[in-house]
């Protein structure tokens, strides 16, 4: 009994963490490459579910074209915001970049409430809701969509990152971004790359979701935050530490909340963030780095 | 250091002759509020605007100190006077203890750490239903008296805040101007050159860091007592959020600009009846259009905006 429990928790925490995960991956993306933190990343999740429920419901749209549809939308909002925001400050100092996301995101989030209002929205799940029993617990096929979508992500990260030219041109910025001008890698236009990929995946994200959980306009706030908890515990990598970050946060709330107490459950990733920053500032699986003055 | 005197006389005189110029009681809460929220920008703006390190989760104070003082004089029958000073200390030790772990971050690290810690003191508000009444809030809470007056009029309020809030500036006036103020300064530019220099910047962010709560934790006991009601939606992220904004529209390491953002945002909202909810739009794109045209707030910006304006006439002139 107490174990179909835990079996039932931590699968379900599992495809929670996936959405942490892809959407700390989109943290990590545009941090390495121009070391800002996007405090509006959690936003394009928002704007993924809901973009999708109007290409549904107002353009009636099938779901397969709904999709991309939503995601092309969210990246143009994204390179719109790197565009009129990031680009033209002209101190970008930490506190200025934190403080114009965080305008940018509370922009956005308001123009949501005034298209989409305050309600709740639901968006179907992408092939039923037919319970699938696995061992002693049920999970949705929306789960194993979640988890296989992700999965695809990150693949496609990786051949993205290691394989081709401009992916690894992204790489080179974040390990130093004026070297990587010196041997001719154009870095504004990776910046602006990088904000593609990580509107492109949040969105992702926001849709593959919006089916489990609904979708609203202040969604954006928690899930943003999470999947900065997850990029955090991954050491702010791009890659798979991130994504084990993710499952971890998602599984050890999902617990937390079945096991303790559900009120308790948003506090429990900010716990395991703060410990995190305090204790191992390089993450989970990092090597401490010197800091350069 | 004369000027500075003068300049912070005549504006006590002022905020001590306004209300004979409004009869409107309504305007008078609304101004009490202004008090309570120049109180939160300045704290913020000492540790923001003079040490250079951002703080996304002051509404936590503010909502502990409220809280402290409310739990204390209902539940458990506590002077107001006695609980406020404890709400602070309470609140002081805890910033302070937090504060070493917390400010070895920097940048967007401490702002989230923050941030999170900021979200952790709110669900604590609204999850602990038996000591706090939970989201329902906390009602009933005495207001404060001295010597048989009791404070529960706005005009009355007025004064006891701003009198509160007058002391709060002109010590943060006095601070910034002394040597600990050069020294925050020091760190706020480089933390290396400042170490250097002698300055031990770690205990001071610390101690910046807890003046700063302190200062927020006071505005929250005299909101609950003013308000007598406290419930954990005014203690959000949404209202760090805002508290950040009055700083930056003010002009971050001015104390008077911390008036003008904590007044202009305060009575922004009564301005905007119609928009109610959508008010959030507004801060967003205030917050973004300060920072890019504005960087040095409204206490810079417009005199500079005046002089260039000025001048182009000037030399239109002369041409």
């Amino acid at each position: 009994m107490q174990f179909d429990q835990i079996l039932q928790y931590s699968l379900s925490g599992l495809s929670t963490g996936a959405i942490y995960a892809l959407i700390g991956i989109g943290f990590s993306i545009i941090y390495n490459a121009t070391g800002i933190i996007n405090f509006a990343q959690g936003e394009f999740v928002m704007l993924g579910g809901l973009v999708t429920l109007s290409c549904l419901e107002l353009l009636q749209l099938p779901l397969w074209a709904a999709i991309p549809c939503a995601v092309a939308v969210c990246t143009v909002i994204g390179v719109l915001f790197e565009r009129l925001a990031i680009r033209p400050l002209r101190q970008p100092t930490p506190i200025n970049l934190v403080i114009i996301t965080i305008g940018g995101s509370i922009l956005i989030r308001g123009l949501a409430m005034l298209v989409w209002g305050k309600d709740t929205h639901a968006i179907p799940p992408f092939s039923g809701d037919t319970p699938i029993a696995i061992g002693g617990a049920t999970i949705l096929p929306q789960h194993l969509w979640i988890l296989a979508i992700t999965l695809i992500i990150i693949i496609f990260n990786k051949l993205y990152f290691y394989h081709t030219i401009s992916g690894k041109a992204m790489r080179a910025c974040s390990y130093n971004r004026r070297a990587a001008g010196l041997v001719g890698i154009d870095v504004r236009r990776m910046v602006l790359f990088s904000f593609i990929i990580s509107s492109a995946m949040g969105a992702v994200a926001g849709i593959i979701v919006a089916p489990l959980t609904m979708t609203a306009y202040d969604v954006g706030v928690m899930l943003g935050l999470k999947g900065f908890c997850a990029a955090i515990i991954g050491g702010m990598s791009s890659g798979i530490s991130t994504v084990i970050g993710g499952l971890l946060l998602g599984i050890l709330e999902s617990l937390g909340a079945g096991l303790i107490s559900s009120g308790y459950k948003d506090a429990i990733a900010f716990i395991i963030l703060l410990l995190i920053l305090f204790l191992r500032p390089q993450g989970l699986f990092g090597k401490a780095d010197s800091e350069r003055v | 250091m004369k000027r500075d005197l003068l300049l912070f006389i005549a504006f006590a005189l002022l905020i001590m002759v306004a209300p004979h110029f409004f009869h409107g009681g309504y305007l008078m809460n609304v101004l009490v509020f202004v008090g309570i929220n120049t109180m939160l920008a300045i704290a913020l703006n000492l540790l923001l605007g003079y040490a250079g390190q951002i703080s996304l989760g002051h509404a936590g104070f503010f909502g502990l100190g409220a809280y402290i003082s409310g739990v204390l004089t209902t539940t458990y029958a506590l002077n107001p006077w006695s609980a406020m000073p404890l709400a602070a200390l309470v609140v002081g030790c805890l910033a302070y203890l937090i504060g070493f772990p917390i400010l070895k971050l920097k940048g967007h690290y401490l702002a989230m750490a923050t941030l999170g810690l900021g979200i952790i003191i709110y669900i604590v508000f609204n999850e602990t239903v038996d000591l706090t009444g939970g989201p329902s809030g906390l009602s009933g809470i005495p207001n404060l008296e001295v010597a048989g007056v009791v404070f529960d009029s706005d005009v009355k309020n007025y004064y006891l805040i701003w009198g509160v809030t007058l002391a709060v500036m002109l010590f943060s006036l006095n601070l910034a101007n002394s040597r600990i103020g050069r020294a925050l300064r020091a760190v706020h530019d480089s933390e290396v050159a400042a170490q250097v220099l002698g300055v031990n910047s770690r205990v001071l962010k610390v101690q910046i860091f807890a003046l700063s709560a302190v200062i927020s934790s006071l505005a929250g006991s005299l909101y609950a007592h003013t308000m007598t009601f406290v419930s954990p939606a005014s203690f959000g992220f949404n209202f760090s959020i805002e508290v950040l904004t009055m700083v930056v529209i003010g002009g971050l390491g001015s104390i008077y600009g911390s008036f003008l953002g904590a007044a202009l945002l305060t009575l922004l909202p009564e301005f905007l009846r119609g928009a109610n909810d959508y008010d959030i739009i507004i801060y967003g794109a205030l917050l973004m259009i300060m920072v890019m045209f504005m960087p040095g707030g409204l206490v810079r910006g417009i005199p500079a905006l005046y002089r260039k304006i000025f001048k182009q006439k000037g030399e239109g002139d002369n041409a």
